[in-house]
């Protein structure tokens, strides 16, 4: 039996982070992991992450992941992959499947870094070809180049079933409703945001009543529910659909932790049943660290964190570095760690009511029950202002940890300030030059350029834009609002790209003045 | 192959591996060597994988991350083989699976 000081399970953000912290400092580690390809769920990020510089924010997450991978290279990290691991037993004893044979290891450490698997929901239908996992979506169109349907119905609000769905329109699908039983949207509203406006309904405190079709779906109804949960009669609506996507909520894999005897607890807050442990990842097990979503569902920034914590936490119980720079490191971690749990979404405040902002301005309502900011609520936040010649206009209305956009200024007109989930805020001294780094930047595709004086009668707007087909300058259609609708006519009249954007594309359109905070999107007419 | 997705906003073109033939339930069928056998299948179209053995019900593709064994079909003979984590080779047999068989419930005894 191979024995190793270290023994990690999952090589996804925690797991590899934990790896690379680990095998600087001297330990015999291995990682395995029952996938094809290292990563976890990185390389279906395709969107800028949130947080700060420190926390790679404004990088996609495949960037994030093809970085890893580059530094547990370089770290040594050996990582097995096809290598199923089975059981976990006393005295940090394990079985791996590989191929079709079992293998028996010992580690002197082992940390559990296995993440989470998705939750689903049960409808009449529900087994049907054609209803699938946002993962499943997320694997076919970004790893495998495959659309995942059509016409898509979206179930789950929370940031996956955005994000997702977001990124279904990307590859040409057409997302027809994101419906969530909730009263209110779940994840970030900017995420809901960039969604919405491009046209795609929200239907909060609704859910779905069946899946149709013979062998595979052709159809869904959706109704409204009440406060407790059940259908409201006469509610019901009905699309066609080829493809009915599930985004409901993760849970730890924790099995393998239970199976050893770990302290478990069953915490709703943490996503289910997780090993009771310290913020260092110990567990009740001397020796057995955990590190990412099996803990407890955050996102990957914290994950690759706590990995990086666990890995040093490890080498410091086997005696390869000393008390002291086991607490000086941990420090610095925390930090980090802090700033992304900071915020109207952190873990801390799950499940409750926020309706106002730390700066004491009313919540959008619109935005948690439909999806996007109405018109009437979104200049009273402080990055929406009025001013002379070009200017930007940031439409972020919720503490989140994240702050690209402050130091994307080269002339410093944006101002967050030291405390990471402050709203942005406009500094009225300095001037724009409308260069739209802040709009490439921005994680959240809420930052718009706006010049109120661009032509006699005519503003125009710039927005950021990843869709395909690009459009062209002269291209005429219509601009919708933050609801989708439409509002105008408009024609684009710029559409900027640079590597510095990073795929983020800008596309500056003109509108009648009068429309000049209202429309937000740019539809061709076709 | 109207599913393929030909140029992605984010992430270009996508490099495939050498374009390959397989079998489904006989009919000749194209993929990619190396992505996973329901990758290849959606791009064709099949939406049906198997049908389960009590109560005959289609299932397809659900969590595509080998999880869920949803997916699993006949390849090359042998079943409950997970299409989703599978790599598609050249001249691969693939068939739809009623319970365990490859053999539609009628003619299984």
């Amino acid at each position: 039996m191979k024995r190793y000081d270290l023994i990690i399970v999952g090589a996804g953000p925690s797991g590899l982070s934990a790896a690379i912290e680990a095998a600087k400092r001297g330990l015999e580690v291995v990682v395995f992991d029952e996938n094809e390809k290292p990563g976890g769920q990185l390389f279906k990020q395709i969107h800028k992450f949130f947080g700060s510089k420190e926390h790679k924010a404004k990088i996609r997450g495949f960037k994030i992941g093809e970085d890893l991978l580059k530094e547990a290279d370089a770290a040594g990290v050996k990582v097995v992959l096809n290598a199923t691991v089975c059981g976990m037993y006393q005295d940090k004893e394990i079985t791996v499947r590989i191929n079709d044979e079992m293998h028996h290891y010992k580690g002197d450490t082992i940390i559990i870094a296995t993440g989470a698997s998705e939750n689903m929901v049960t409808f009449p239908g529900w087994t049907l070809p054609g209803v699938i996992g946002a993962g499943a979506a997320q694997t076919m169109m970004n790893l495998h180049g495959v659309k995942p349907g059509s016409k898509i119905l979206m179930l789950g609000s929370g940031n996956v079933g955005l994000v997702v769905s977001f990124q279904l329109i990307q590859c040409g699908c057409e997302v027809v409703a994101l419906v969530d039983a909730a009263p209110r949207v779940g994840g970030y509203g900017v995420h809901a945001a960039k969604v919405a406006r491009t046209g795609v309904p929200f239907y909060l405190s609704h859910t779905i009543v069946k899946a149709e079709g013979e062998d595979h779906v052709t159809g869904v109804t959706i109704a409204e529910v009440d406060s407790s949960f059940k259908f409201i009669p006469g509610t019901e609506k009905h699309f066609d659909v080829d493809t009915i996507c599930l985004a409901v909520g993760l849970s730890p894999m924790s099995q393998l932790l239970k199976m050893a005897g770990c302290k478990m607890e069953d915490n709703p807050k943490r996503g289910g049943q997780v090993p009771i442990c310290d913020e260092y990842g110990r567990t009740s097990i001397p020796g057995v660290f955990v590190a990412g979503d099996v803990s407890g569902i955050e996102e990957a920034s914290s994950a690759m964190i706590e990995g990086r914590m666990a890995g040093i936490a490890a080498a410091e119980y086997l005696g390869y570095i000393e008390k002291e720079e086991l607490d000086s490191k941990l420090e610095e971690l925390d930090a980090a760690l802090d700033g992304l749990r900071q915020g109207m979404f952190a873990p801390k405040n799950r499940g409750q009511m926020i309706e106002k902002t730390d700066e004491g301005i009313d919540i959008s309502t619109n935005l948690l029950k439909k999806g996007y900011v109405a018109d009437d609520e979104i200049e009273r936040f402080p990055g929406v202002t009025r001013a002379k010649g070009i200017h930007p206009v940031i439409e972020c209305t919720q503490n989140i940890p994240c702050n690209p956009c402050q130091d994307s200024c080269p002339k410093k007109c944006i101002k967050i300030g030291a405390n990471i989930t402050a709203l942005p805020a406009i500094d009225p001294e300095a001037t724009c030059v409308g260069c739209g780094m802040c709009v490439a930047s921005c994680s959240g595709q809420a930052i718009f350029l706006v010049d109120e004086t661009y032509e006699e009668g005519y503003a125009s707007i710039t927005m950021p834009y990843e869709f395909l087909p690009l459009p062209e300058v002269g291209d005429k259609g219509i601009a919708l609002g933050r609801s989708g609708q439409k509002v105008c006519e408009a024609e684009v009249v710029n559409v900027r790209t640079s590597p510095a954007f990073d795929k983020t594309h800008l596309l500056t359109m003109k509108v009648p003045v009068e429309f000049v905070m209202k429309a937000r999107f740019f539809k061709k007419e076709v | 192959m109207e599913a393929r997705i030909e140029e992605h906003p984010i992430l270009g073109k996508q490099e495939k591996g050498k374009k390959v033939t397989f079998t489904f339930d006989g009919q000749e069928l194209h993929g990619y060597e190396g992505e996973p056998i329901a990758a290849a299948l959606k791009a064709e179209g099949v939406m049906i994988h198997r049908y389960t053995q009590k109560e005959h019900k289609p299932r397809g593709i659900f969590c595509a991350i080998g999880r869920c064994t949803d997916c699993v079909m006949i390849v090359n003979g042998k079943p409950n083989v997970r299409t989703c984590v599978t790599p598609l080779e050249d001249g691969m047999k693939v068939q739809t699976q009623y319970g365990v068989s490859e053999k539609h419930f009628d003619e299984q005894s």
